[in-house]
C-alpha cells in the first residue's frame, strides 16, 4: 500500500491537512481520530508501524507514526496546551492559523493575544515497557514486525540518517555510522537482535554514569525506552498499571531537554513559574527526549494478554484461533503435564498444581475478595540452583515473570510497593508493580535466619496482601492507596512457606539426578520451539475462556460438601470449599472444558485429597523428628 | 505581611507626590492590548507605568494617598493605608470601556468616565464598578441567614444582616478581613455571583472599595491596619480538583484537597525602586507579571542608563507555593491523584501544614512557558496555578468537637430521594446487613452488629455536668476459630467506610496506634504524628490479630475505648487528641481452635478491663450442622459461577450503603422516647434479676450504655429521628445474643456477664473462695506448728478434699491467705502469723 508512508512517515501533515479543511470546526479531531484507527484496522497494517520497544529510538524518524508496548507507570497532572494558536509572520504581517494538538513545541512567531488562541487539556502518562517481559516474547514481537514489514525499511539508514541529523545535530553521530553497513549486510533475526540489544546497552550506560536519571522502572535490571505519553482523548479509561499498546506521534525535540541547560539566575528570580519546580521534579518530568522519548498518542490498543503468538485483536479471527485450538488442547496439556513432570523431577501431582497455577486469573472480584487466584506454595524443593532452572523453565512458558529472591538482604532493602516521591511529584516504582498475569516467583530457599528490619517487615507485609486479597497499597506518605492486581505468585520454599498461600504441595521427587543443572538442561533443550511456542499458547489461552457452573452440577457439589461434613467436620472447612472450586474450575479450563462436568468435580476432589494427604504425612514426618 | 525595607517616609514621599501631579499627569496612554504584551522594557511603557501607578481616576485605586498627608489620627477609608493584594494579580490597570462603543483611544475613556457613568464597565468584562459596588452594599446591609450553622457564625444573632454585624466584629477585633460566602452572594444577587465567578480580578477590588466605604461610614474612628479586605469562599463552582478544566481560568474556583508540601517564604519584588546615579533622583517600577521594566531614561537629569535599583527600598511581599493533592475520597479507582500547586500571599503565608485538609478558594491562573527567552518558539504548554484567596481548613473542626461530616458530603435531591425510600421499607434493617459483605456467609447477628456499629449512637454532651461527653461508638470483638472469614469482614468495613483504618495486632506498635512525636527534618520542629486511632477519629479502626498484640499497645486502648481521647506527654508535647474511633477487633483463641469447655476469657486470653468495653462480643464458630453446611455450600458454589449483573440484582450496591450510612450518620439524630426509656430501664431491670436470683451480678451500668447507643443506631438505621420500643427490642436480641456466645459460663451454662466484668465466672469465684476456706481451716485443724512444708501442705489438701485440686488453685488459696496476713509463704516452707 504506497499510501502508507504518508500515514506512517508523516503523520502531522494529515493531522494538519484534516485541520486546515476544517475551518475551526472542532468537528476535525475525532476524523483524525477516525482515520487513524480506520488505517491500523486494514489488515496487517499495525505491524508496519516501527515499534519503540525493538527498534532503537535514533533509527527512527522523529514525528513519524510509531507504537509502543507498555505498563501505565505514572500519571502526572492535566496540562493546558495551546489547541489553536495563531502566529504572526514577521515579513507578510499575515496571520495563520496553526494546530498545536500533537506537538510539543509552537511554530516561531506566536501571537499570544490572539483572540483565536484555544486552551485544550491533555495528561501526560509516564510508560515503561513490560516489567518482566520474558526474552522470547520480545524476540517474538520483534520477528513479527521484521518478517512481515517489506516497508519497514522506512527505518533504511540512508534515509534515516538525513532526519537523524536535521534534528539532533548536536548528538554524536559516530556510533551509529558504524553499525551502518552492519545492517545492510545483515538480514536475518540474529544481527537484528544483536542491533536492538547493543543500543540499548548504549543508552542506559549514560543514565548509570549519571545515576540522578532514574528511569524508574518497576523492576531492577530491566532496559529499554521510558516515554512520556500525552494523551488527549479518553483520559478517563485509561488507568495505572494498565498494559496498552500506544500508537502515536514521536517527538524527540531537543528544546524538551531542560536538563543540565543553565539559567539564566536573574530570571529565576522573577519569572513567577520557575520557582515552581524543583529541579528534581524537573528532572522527573521532563527528562531529555533522546532517553525518554514523547509519544503523542493517537490510538491505543489495551492488551489483555502479552502473548506475541495469538492474535492481539479480540476478533472474529482469535475466536476462530480459540476454536481449532481447543481440538488439541487435551493433547497439548498432557504433553504440557509431561514435560512439568520431568521439571519437577517426576513428581506428577506437583505438575498438576504447577499447571493449574500457570493458568490461574482473578476473573472477578466480590467486594474485598477476588475470586480465581490461586496461589501455589511448592515446598520441599531441592538447594542449590534447582530453584532457579525451575524459573528459567517457567519463564520460557509465560510472557511475563519475575523471580524475587527473598533473601535476607533483598527483602531489607528493596522497595517492592510504589511510593510517591512529593519532592519529585511522581510515583517512584516498586518490584510489586507489574501488570495483570504476570508470574512472581518468589523464592524462598534463599532466605536465611536474621533480623528483619522494619522495611523488610513491611515488605513481607505487602507480599502477604498481595497473596491473600491480589491488592498492593501504593505508598502516598499521608495515606495509602488501593489498587487492585492480578499476578500469579509462585512461592518455592523447604518447609512451608511464611507467607500465606492458597494451597500448598510438598515436593516429592520420584528421580535424584546426580547432577541436576545437567538433567534439567537435558530436559529443556529436548523439546522443539513449535513445541514450546505450542505450550505458551496453550497457558495464555486456556486463562481466557469461559466458565459457568450448570444447577444440576451445583447441587450435586451441594451434597457432596454436606456429605463429607457429616463425616468429620473438622476435615472440610469452608476454605476448603473455596480451594476445591477454584481447583475445579482451573481443570476444567485446563482441558478446554468451559462448564464443571460431575467427572471435572471429582477429579478437583480427587488431586485435592492426594494433595491433602500428602501434607498431613509431612506433617507427621515433622513431628516425629525429635 | 509586606517585609517593607523602605522608610515610611518614602512612601508618604510617594503618595504625596501622587498628590500633586495624580490627576494631571494621569492619562492612560496604553491600549487596552499593551496590557498582554509581555515584553514591556522600551522607556515608553516604562513612563506609563510610572504615571498609572498614581493614576487617580481609575476605581479601582486602592484608597485616595492625597489624604495621607493629614496623616493623625490613622482612621476613615482615607487615612487607612490600602494594601496591595498580590492574590489578584495586577489589577490597576485594567481599563474601563464603555460597553457600547469600540475599545475607545485611552484619553477618551477618562474624559468621558464622568459623564457616561453608568454605561462603563471594566475593559473584557461586563462589570460596571457603581453597579457592583452598590450591589455589594445592598447585599452587606441586607443579607440574612436565618437557617445559617456554620461555626464561622457562632455567637451571632441570625435575625439580623449578617454581615454587619461581622464588620462590628471588624471594628473590635481589628483584623481587617471580611470573608464573604459565595453561597449567600448567590441567593441574594444571583447575577453579582456570575461576575464574581467570572470576573473576581476585578469584582473583589471593587468589593473592597465597597466594604471599607460602608465600613469607614458606620465606624469612623476604628483604627485598622489596612483597608478592609474581601475575601469570598465556597465558590460553588468546582469542588473536585479533576474537574478543573481551561474553562475555568481566570475564575474563581473552589477545590478541596490535601497539603502535601509547602515551600519556604519567597519574598516577592512588587515594586522596585531605581535612584539615578548621576542626580539621585529616585523612581519606583511596579513589577508586572513578573517582570521589571527598567526605566533607560532617568526623568530629572536624562541621563541614559543612570537608574540602579536599590533592593532595600523595594517594596516586597511574602509568597509561597504549596501543593495540594486530590483528596483520596474523591479520587477515581485505578489512578493517581493529581496535584495542583497553590501560591499564597502576604498573610495567608504559613496559614496551612502538609497533612492539613482544606478547601482553597482562588483564582485559576495558566501561564504560557518559555524555556528560555533567545528562543522564539515556545513550548505550547501553561503552567497553571492557583491564587489562593481564602483557605479553609476541612479538619479543623474536630478540635471543637462539631460532627465535621456534615458539609462534607452533600447528596443530590434524587439520591436523597431513593435513599428515603428504602429508609421506608420495613424491612430495611435485614436488607442491609445481608447487603453488608455478601461474600461472607451467614452470620446475620455479626453483621447486624457490625452494621449498627456503622451508623452508631447519638452523641450527647454532659460536659456541663462534669462527666463529659458520653460515647456514642459501638465497639465490637469478634472471636472465633481461624479461617472464619474474620479478616475478610474486617477488610470489608475498613473498605466500607470513608475514615477507615486496618492494622494488624502482630504488627503495630502502641505509637503506631496512638501518636508520636518526631523531628522534621527540614524545619527541625517538632511534628505530632498520628497514628491509626487518631486517624480514625469519626471512623471505624479494624484491628486484626488483637490477642497478638503487646499488653502496652493493648493499654492505650483503655483509654480511647471508654473516654474517646487519647492523652500524649511525650518530647514536651502535651496534649490530648480527640479519637472518637469505634474499634472492630478480631481475635483468635490461644489455643488455635475454640475451646468449647473453657470462657471467652481463658479462650482469648485478653483483660477483662478491656473486654468490657466492648458493646458486643461475638463468637465466630463453626455451627457444624447439616442444614448450614448446605447453605454455605450453595452460597459458596453460587459465589464462583454468578454473573456481576445477577449479584447486583441480588444484594444493595455497595455505593448505595456508603450513601446511606453517610446520610444517616449526617442527618439522623434519634432521641430516646418515654416508651422507649421505659422499655430499656425494664431490660436493665431484667438483666439484673436474672443474676441476683443466683447470687451474681449480670449486668453492670456500662450494659445499659450500650443498650442505649444500640437502640439508638438502630432508630439511625429506620432514619427515625426517635428512638421507638422496637429499637430498644432488637438492641436488646442483639445484646443477649452477644452475650449467650461469649458470657456463658461453660460449667454451668447460664449466662454470667461477670465472666467479662470481672474476668472470671461467679461459680468459679465461689469455688476459689471455697478452696481458700478449706485450707485455711486445715491449717487451723494442725494446732500451733509455725512453720509447715509447701508440698506437704499441698498433698494434705489434696487428700482431704473430694474435688481435684491443682496447684494453681492451692497457689491462689495460699495468696488468698497471704493477702489476709494469716501466713507467709517464703521459698519452700509456710510460716503462720
Amino acid at each position: 500500500m504506497p499510501s502508507s508512508d504518508d500515514w506512517i512517515n508523516k503523520p502531522l501533515g494529515v493531522v494538519e491537512a484534516m485541520f486546515a479543511q476544517s475551518n475551526s470546526n472542532p468537528e476535525w479531531e475525532a476524523k483524525v481520530l477516525e482515520y487513524f484507527k480506520g488505517q491500523l484496522k486494514e489488515k496487517e497494517s499495525h505491524s508496519w508501524v516501527p515499534s519503540l520497544n525493538d527498534v532503537p529510538l535514533h533509527y527512527l524518524k522523529p514525528n513519524s507514526l510509531v507504537k509502543f508496548r507498555c505498563l501505565v507507570q505514572d500519571m502526572f497532572d492535566p496540562e493546558f496546551y495551546m489547541g489553536v494558536y495563531e502566529t504572526v509572520d514577521p515579513s507578510t504581517k499575515a496571520n495563520v492559523l496553526r494546530c498545536g494538538k500533537y506537538k510539543d513545541v509552537t511554530e516561531c512567531g506566536v501571537d499570544l493575544n490572539s483572540r483565536n488562541t484555544v486552551t485544550a487539556e491533555r495528561q501526560t502518562f509516564y510508560c515503561v515497557p513490560i516489567p518482566g517481559e520474558s526474552p522470547w516474547a520480545k524476540e517474538s514481537y520483534g520477528c513479527s514486525s521484521q518478517a512481515r514489514v517489506v516497508p519497514s525499511t522506512s527505518y533504511v539508514p540512508s534515509r534515516q540518517k538525513r532526519s537523524y541529523e536535521e534534528d539532533d545535530d548536536d548528538m554524536d553521530t559516530q556510533p551509529q555510522k558504524q553499525r551502518e553497513p552492519h545492517t545492510e549486510t545483515h538480514g536475518n533475526g540474529d544481527s537484528k537482535r544483536q542491533e536492538t540489544e547493543a543500543p540499548s546497552s548504549q543508552t542506559t550506560a549514560p543514565s548509570d554514569t549519571s545515576s540522578h536519571l532514574d528511569l524508574n522502572f518497576p523492576l531492577p535490571g530491566e532496559r529499554g525506552p521510558a516515554c512520556l505519553v500525552k494523551v488527549y482523548e479518553g483520559l478517563d479509561s485509561f488507568k495505572l498499571n494498565d498494559t496498552l499498546e500506544i500508537y502515536g506521534i514521536l517527538s524527540v525535540n531537543p528544546v524538551l531537554t531542560v536538563l543540565g541547560e543553565e539559567k539564566d539566575p536573574s530570571l529565576l528570580l522573577l519569572d513567577p513559574t520557575e520557582s515552581m519546580e524543583t529541579p528534581e521534579e524537573q528532572r522527573a518530568h521532563d527528562p531529555p527526549a533522546s532517553l525518554v522519548p514523547r509519544l503523542h498518542m493517537l490510538y491505543a490498543r489495551p492488551l489483555q494478554h502479552n502473548n506475541p503468538l495469538l492474535p492481539s485483536d479480540p476478533t472474529e479471527d482469535q475466536s476462530a484461533f480459540v476454536s481449532s485450538f481447543l481440538v488439541e488442547m487435551a493433547s497439548v496439556r498432557a504433553e504440557l503435564l509431561a514435560y512439568l513432570t520431568h521439571v519437577l523431577l517426576g513428581d506428577g501431582l506437583a505438575a498438576e498444581y504447577l499447571l493449574l497455577h500457570l493458568i490461574s486469573n482473578v476473573y472477578t472480584r466480590r467486594d474485598v475478595l477476588p475470586l480465581g487466584k490461586f496461589t501455589l506454595n511448592l515446598s520441599g524443593c531441592p538447594l542449590n540452583s534447582y530453584t532457579e532452572r525451575l524459573y528459567q523453565i517457567i519463564q520460557q512458558l509465560v510472557p511475563c515473570s519475575y523471580r524475587l529472591s527473598m533473601s535476607l538482604h533483598t527483602m531489607n532493602s528493596m522497595r517492592l510497593v510504589p511510593k510517591k516521591d512529593y519532592v519529585a511529584n511522581r510515583l517512584v516504582s516498586g518490584a510489586l508493580q507489574l501488570a495483570r498475569n504476570t508470574s512472581l516467583f518468589l523464592d524462598e530457599t534463599q532466605l536465611e535466619q536474621g533480623q528483619l528490619d522494619s522495611s523488610g517487615v513491611r515488605n513481607i507485609t505487602a507480599l502477604g496482601n498481595l497473596i491473600s486479597w491480589q491488592k498492593v497499597d501504593y505508598d502516598f506518605s499521608y495515606h495509602q492507596m488501593e489498587f487492585p492486581c492480578n499476578i500469579n505468585v509462585l512461592v518455592t520454599s523447604e518447609g512451608r512457606s511464611l507467607l500465606p498461600s492458597d494451597c500448598q504441595v510438598p515436593l516429592q521427587p520420584q528421580v535424584t539426578p546426580p547432577n541436576m543443572e545437567e538433567y534439567l538442561t537435558t530436559i529443556h533443550m529436548a523439546q522443539f520451539t513449535s513445541q514450546i511456542n505450542k505450550f505458551r499458547v496453550y497457558l495464555s489461552l486456556a486463562r481466557t475462556l469461559d466458565y459457568s457452573i450448570s444447577d444440576e452440577v451445583t447441587k450435586a457439589v451441594e451434597d457432596d460438601f454436606v456429605d463429607m461434613r457429616k463425616d468429620d467436620p473438622q476435615s472440610v472447612t469452608a476454605e476448603d470449599l473455596h480451594r476445591m472450586l477454584v481447583v475445579a474450575r482451573l481443570l476444567s479450563l485446563s482441558l478446554g472444558q468451559t462448564t464443571l462436568s460431575r467427572d471435572g468435580w471429582m477429579r478437583a476432589k480427587h488431586i485435592d485429597m492426594l494433595r491433602r494427604s500428602r501434607t498431613e504425612q509431612q506433617k507427621s514426618l515433622n513431628g516425629n523428628e525429635p | 505581611q509586606y517585609v517593607t525595607w523602605a522608610k515610611l517616609p518614602a512612601i508618604q514621599d510617594l503618595y504625596n507626590r501622587g498628590s500633586e501631579e495624580g490627576p494631571l499627569n494621569c492619562q492612560r496612554l496604553q491600549s487596552p492590548k499593551s496590557d498582554f504584551s509581555l515584553t514591556a522594557s522600551t522607556p515608553k511603557t516604562a513612563e506609563q507605568l510610572i504615571k498609572c501607578e498614581v493614576d487617580m481616576s481609575s476605581p479601582l485605586m486602592y484608597g485616595t494617598p492625597s489624604s495621607r498627608v493629614e496623616g493623625t489620627p490613622r482612621s476613615g477609608v482615607r487615612g487607612t493605608p490600602a494594601r496591595q493584594r498580590p492574590d489578584l494579580g495586577s489589577i490597576r490597570k485594567a481599563p474601563q470601556v464603555d460597553l457600547h462603543s469600540e475599545p475607545p483611544s485611552a484619553d477618551g475613556a477618562v474624559a468621558s468616565e464622568q459623564a457616561v457613568g453608568q454605561k462603563l464597565v471594566i475593559w473584557g468584562t461586563d462589570v460596571n464598578v457603581g453597579t457592583c459596588k452598590e450591589k455589594f452594599q445592598r447585599f452587606l446591609q441586607r443579607f440574612i441567614d436565618p437557617t445559617s450553622n456554620e461555626d464561622e457564625n457562632a455567637g451571632l444573632d441570625l435575625n439580623e444582616p449578617l454581615y454587619m454585624q461581622k464588620l462590628e466584629e471588624i471594628s473590635v477585633v481589628g483584623e481587617p478581613v471580611l470573608n464573604v460566602n459565595c453561597g449567600h452572594v448567590q441567593s441574594f444577587d444571583a447575577d453579582l455571583y456570575r461576575q464574581l465567578i467570572s470576573y473576581p480580578q476585578e469584582v473583589i477590588p471593587t468589593f473592597d472599595m465597597a466594604v471599607n466605604e460602608l465600613f469607614f461610614e458606620r465606624f469612623p474612628d476604628s483604627i485598622l491596619e489596612h483597608q478592609i479586605q474581601v475575601r469570598p469562599y465556597n465558590a460553588l463552582k468546582t469542588r473536585n480538583m479533576r474537574s478543573l478544566n481551561p474553562e475555568d481560568i481566570d475564575q474563581m474556583i473552589t477545590i478541596s484537597g490535601m497539603v502535601i508540601r509547602t515551600s519556604q517564604l519567597i519574598p516577592e519584588m512588587q515594586e522596585a525602586f531605581f535612584q539615578c546615579q548621576v542626580c539621585a533622583f529616585s523612581t519606583r517600577v511596579e513589577v508586572d507579571r513578573g517582570r521589571i521594566a527598567e526605566p533607560a531614561v532617568c526623568r530629572n537629569c536624562n541621563t541614559t542608563h543612570s537608574l540602579a535599583l536599590i533592593h532595600n527600598r523595594s517594596v516586597f511581599s511574602d509568597k509561597q507555593m504549596i501543593k495540594v493533592q486530590e483528596s483520596p475520597d474523591d479520587m477515581p479507582a485505578g489512578q493517581t491523584p493529581h496535584t495542583t500547586i497553590v501560591y499564597a500571599h502576604n498573610d495567608l503565608v504559613d496559614k496551612v501544614q502538609p497533612g492539613d485538609r482544606i478547601n482553597i478558594t482562588g483564582i485559576y491562573r495558566a501561564v504560557p512557558m518559555r524555556e528560555n527567552p533567545r528562543q522564539s518558539n515556545v513550548k505550547s504548554v501553561y503552567k497553571t496555578h492557583i491564587d489562593v484567596i481564602h483557605f479553609r481548613k476541612t479538619d479543623e473542626k474536630r478540635l471543637h468537637g462539631l460532627d465535621e461530616d456534615s458539609d462534607q458530603k452533600l447528596f443530590t435531591e434524587e439520591r436523597v430521594q431513593t435513599l428515603k425510600e428504602l429508609a421506608s421499607k420495613p424491612d430495611v434493617y435485614d436488607r442491609l446487613s445481608s447487603a453488608l459483605a455478601p461474600s461472607i456467609y451467614e452470620h446475620e447477628d455479626i453483621k447486624k452488629g457490625i452494621l449498627l456499629q456503622l451508623f452508631g449512637g447519638t452523641r450527647k454532651d454532659f460536659s456541663q455536668t462534669g462527666r463529659g461527653n458520653f460515647r456514642a461508638e459501638v465497639n465490637i470483638l469478634l472471636c472465633g476459630d481461624p479461617g472464619t472469614s474474620k479478616s475478610q469482614l474486617l477488610q470489608y468495613v475498613f473498605n466500607l467506610v470513608p475514615r477507615g483504618q486496618y492494622t494488624s495486632g502482630k504488627g503495630s506498635s502502641a505509637v503506631g496506634l496512638t501518636a508520636y512525636v518526631m523531628k522534621d527534618p527540614e524545619t527541625k520542629q517538632l511534628v505530632l504524628q498520628t497514628g491509626a486511632l487518631v486517624l480514625s477519629d469519626n471512623g471505624i479502626c479494624c484491628i486484626d490479630e488483637f490477642d497478638k498484640m503487646s499488653d502496652s499497645t493493648r493499654s492505650v486502648l483503655h483509654e480511647v475505648m471508654e473516654q474517646q481521647t487519647l492523652s500524649i506527654a511525650k518530647a514536651g508535647i502535651i496534649c490530648q487528641l480527640n479519637a472518637r474511633t469505634s474499634v472492630l477487633a478480631a481475635a483468635n483463641p490461644v489455643e488455635s481452635q475454640w475451646n468449647p469447655k473453657k470462657t471467652t476469657i481463658e479462650n482469648i486470653q485478653l483483660p477483662h478491663t478491656l473486654l468490657s468495653r466492648f458493646d458486643l462480643i461475638f463468637l465466630m464458630l463453626d455451627p457444624q450442622d447439616e442444614a448450614y453446611d448446605r447453605r454455605l455450600a450453595h452460597h459458596l458454589v453460587a459465589l464462583y459461577y454468578q454473573s456481576e449483573e445477577q449479584i447486583e440484582e441480588e444484594f444493595l450496591d455497595m455505593a448505595v450503603l456508603k450513601d446511606y450510612i453517610a446520610y444517616a450518620r449526617t442527618y439522623i439524630n434519634p432521641r430516646l422516647n418515654e416508651e422507649a426509656s421505659q422499655a430499656l430501664i425494664e431490660a436493665y431491670v431484667d438483666m439484673r434479676k436474672i443474676g441476683s436470683g443466683r447470687g451474681m451480678v449480670s449486668a453492670y451500668p456500662r450494659q445499659l450504655e450500650s443498650l442505649i447507643r444500640l437502640a439508638e443506631a438502630h432508630a439511625k438505621v429506620r432514619f427515625s429521628d426517635k428512638v421507638e420500643t422496637i429499637d430498644v427490642e432488637e438492641a436488646k436480641r442483639l445484646h443477649r445474643e452477644a452475650l449467650k456466645q461469649s458470657a456463658t459460663d461453660p460449667r454451668t451454662g447460664f449466662v454470667d456477664i461477670s465472666i467479662l466484668t470481672t474476668g472470671m465466672s461467679a461459680t468459679a469465684r465461689k469455688r476459689k473462695e471455697e478452696v481458700v476456706q478449706a485450707l485455711k481451716k486445715m491449717i487451723q485443724s494442725k494446732g500451733k506448728t509455725p512453720a509447715m512444708k509447701y508440698q506437704q501442705l499441698f498433698d494434705d489438701l489434696r487428700g482431704q478434699s473430694e474435688a481435684a485440686i491443682t496447684k494453681d488453685m492451692f497457689e491462689e488459696a495460699l495468696r488468698a491467705l497471704a493477702d489476709e496476713d494469716y501466713l507467709t509463704v517464703t521459698g519452700k516452707t509456710v510460716r503462720l502469723l
